[in-house]
């Protein structure tokens, strides 16, 4: 049935449809509305699963690992500073080799504090052993919710997911959503059987002990590790099965217009439906332009970007998000996915833009396809990010300024 | 209500010896009694301390589960398995005689500073869980700093009695036991390893309440406090005798005591038995300290006995 969702919903309606047992929540702008369903529709008998208000993101997502390690399917939702809150845990969550499925609502960083998207929170958690799926759409946001318990409870894998959304973008904003029924969903996703290190009196184990010797320690981060590599295989897997029962399918990388173009962009997340928009409009201008766009952040594809990439003129990575003293995190990644191919882009340019949910529309796009056609026509390469900021934009800031009592502001 | 005597302490032990933990750790012999008497039908739940050397890979002595997790985060992890097993009784999925106590073994800095917001999140939620706290006044897995239950005037790594602060530390210990009651849990108890009969018959009278069932254990620790690993139960019974640690119990936010003295020893004959109060003996005494630490025991009592 398709119904009109927000982000926030297609989460929500995701979880009850997973038949998730227990929902460890806390609150947080722009995730609350998924906890504030979620809670309801419990309420109303509609979902036969717990939730419990925390104290904080470090317990909340502490007692979701702990209850997914007592054999329930767990899920859970944060943002931004909720997630960096709750940070230390995410690391545990992994090395507990737990299935659980948290959302996280893209939102900024502070300081300054804000509510509007980028990704320096979830990339933030690039290292934990956390799974990462980004959404570009509501649909996908709540396909994403289904395949990710897919994807983190196959043997192969066992390590939790984060599901991402832009916030506002995606969480605040309706689109149909093809919700399929609870049956269906039951027969790709049947309830969850723990198979090992749950706990219960027939079976006592020792849980996350010290290891305080490297080779063991090393053992259990490499195992980690090449677990997380398993799921490249098992998304595959899950998109096969997902695509049988409901006819969409999503692979971890998602290329439009890719086939003939000489210049491309790699980037992630809501934004994406826009920059498809400046993509057709600059076809129409007859430029041989394409977008490669990725869905799967861990494990990393690096072959299959690598392959997508292979050959291309000219390649544009944005980045929504900044490290600081460094640029976009996601441009070295794809470096290291093409540097050993002798077919890799001439140039490769880094661009940040659309911080803190700051607009990007379709001249931004054009303007960084011209920048990497001079790029390469010039074989001049930028050593630093190109920070996206309009001649509006500094007019818009100057303007702040002087209300904040800076005076006029040289341009 | 049936008195118990050392007669009555089960006989098969939980946690086995061989484990890396100091000789004479107070706090060793008392998660030994307690997990004793509780049984093996349990979860120990730890935060980073000195317990969690107990459970190194590839090793453990417990014979029930554990789960070590995080400094902060011990009470929310016994709220998550306590709902997944709930959860999990209910669909019928693990079966009744399956359930497990959780029960959550910290350090007093875990329980007083780091994860404070964590057990009181529990306490508020009324989770159905034990707790322990191995209150050894001080940060003693990395080598003895002070932490919010180190006692006033002790020497500890970040408090070393100097020209400038002669008494060592300068901050009275944090009233962990009157910020725990003040959440009205069915149970609050503060324990002893010199009174094991006191403490079986806490553990017991607390199991019969649904609800967070909280202990507070004098621990002793040989390395932290400089004495011998031999005097750890005279220095816990001192304690009790000198009214420096009182033996007291709080049922849904009431208190009472357990062991009241007819007469108290003087504080002194605890204090100067241990390296980390010598300052206030030698060179020279420190009388107006050592008179301030008796003025608040005496103060403690004249309240209690009012």
């Amino acid at each position: 049935m398709k119904q009109l969702l927000t982000g926030n919903a297609s989460v929500a309606t995701a979880v009850r449809l997973c038949a998730v047992d227990y929902i460890p929540a806390f609150p947080i702008t722009p995730q609350t509305e998924i906890i504030e369903l979620l809670s309801r529709w419990i309420n109303e008998d509609r979902m036969d699963a717990k939730l419990v208000m925390m104290d904080s993101e470090h317990s909340m997502i502490t007692a979701a690992g702990a209850a997914s390690l007592a054999g329930v399917r767990t899920f859970t939702a944060t943002s931004s500073q909720g997630l960096l809150y709750g940070f230390e845990m995410l690391y545990n969550l992994a090395g507990w080799r737990v299935p659980v499925v948290m959302a996280n609502v893209s939102r900024g960083v502070s300081s300054p504090i804000t509510m509007e998207p980028d990704h320096n929170d979830v990339l933030s958690a690039r290292d934990s052993g956390f799974l990462q799926i980004h959404a570009e759409t509501c649909q996908e946001v709540l396909d994403s919710v289904i395949m990710a318990y897919l994807i983190s409870e196959d043997s192969l894998v066992r390590l939790p997911t984060i599901v991402n959304l832009d916030g506002f973008y995606l969480s605040y904003t309706r689109e149909p959503v093809e919700v399929p029924e609870r049956e269906e969903v039951a027969s790709i996703l049947p309830q969850y059987i723990p198979t090992s290190g749950y706990m219960n009196a027939q079976n006592p184990v020792s849980v996350a002990v010290a290891v305080l010797d490297g080779r063991a320690y090393s053992y259990f981060k490499y195992q980690m590790h090449l677990a997380s590599l398993n799921a490249l295989d098992v998304h595959e897997k899950a998109s096969k099965k997902f695509e049988k029962a409901f006819g969409r399918k999503y692979d971890i990388v998602d290329g439009f217009m890719l086939d003939d173009a000489d210049y491309v962009i790699v980037m992630t997340n809501s934004l994406t439906t826009t920059a498809r928009a400046a993509i057709k409009e600059m076809r129409n201008e007859g430029r041989k332009v394409g977008l490669v766009r990725i869905r799967l952040l861990r494990p990393f594809p690096r072959q299959k970007i690598g392959q997508m990439l292979a050959g291309k003129k000219g390649v544009a990575v944005l980045d929504q998000n900044i490290s600081i003293g460094s640029g976009g995190i996601l441009y070295p990644e794809v470096l290291g996915a093409l540097y050993h191919r002798s077919d890799r882009p001439n140039k490769i340019i880094s661009f940040i833009g659309g911080l803190g949910g700051k607009h990007i529309g379709i001249s931004d796009f054009k303007h960084i396809m011209s920048v990497t056609e001079q790029s390469v026509k010039e074989d001049q390469q930028p050593l630093q990010s190109i920070l996206l900021f309009t001649d509006s934009d500094w007019s818009k800031v100057k303007q702040m300024l002087k209300v904040a009592g800076k005076g006029e502001v040289e341009g | 209500m049936t008195t118990k005597t050392l007669k009555d302490l089960p006989v098969e032990e939980s946690l086995t010896s061989g484990t890396m933990l100091c000789a004479g750790c107070g706090g060793l012999l008392l998660v030994r009694i307690f997990e004793k008497v509780l049984g093996q039908n349990a979860v120990t739940v730890n935060a980073a301390g000195c317990m969690s050397m107990l459970s190194v890979f590839p090793n453990t002595p417990f014979k029930s589960s554990w789960f070590y997790v995080a400094m902060a985060s011990a009470p929310a992890a016994a709220q998550g398995i306590r709902d997944a097993l709930d959860i999990l009784i209910k669909k019928g999925r693990v079966k009744k005689e399956d359930d497990l106590k959780v029960v959550v073994i910290t350090g007093d800095g875990a329980a007083s500073d780091i994860g404070l917001q964590a057990t009181s999140g529990a306490m508020h939620r009324r989770l159905d869980f034990y707790y322990l706290v191995y209150d050894n006044e001080g940060y003693s897995n990395t080598g003895f700093q002070a932490s919010s239950a180190s006692p006033f005037s002790s020497a500890t790594k970040t408090t070393i009695p100097s020209a400038l602060a002669p008494e060592g530390n300068l901050l009275d210990k944090k009233d962990l036991f009157e910020i725990w009651t003040a959440h009205k849990p069915p149970y609050v108890a503060t324990i002893s390893p010199a009174y094991i009969a006191d403490m079986m018959r806490k553990i017991e009278k607390a199991s019969q309440f649904a609800g967070p069932k909280l202990f507070i254990a004098h621990s002793p620790c040989p390395p932290g406090w400089d004495v011998d690993s031999d005097a750890v139960i005279r220095l816990s019974k001192l304690a009790v005798e000198t009214g420096i640690w009182p033996l007291k119990e709080a049922v849904n936010g009431e208190v009472t005591h357990s062991v009241i003295q007819k007469k108290r020893k003087p504080v002194e004959e605890y204090l100067k038995l241990q390296g980390r109060f010598e300052h206030l003996f030698e060179p020279a005494r420190q009388d107006k300290v050592l008179q301030t630490i008796q003025n608040k025991i005496d103060a403690y009592w004249a309240r209690v006995e009012k």
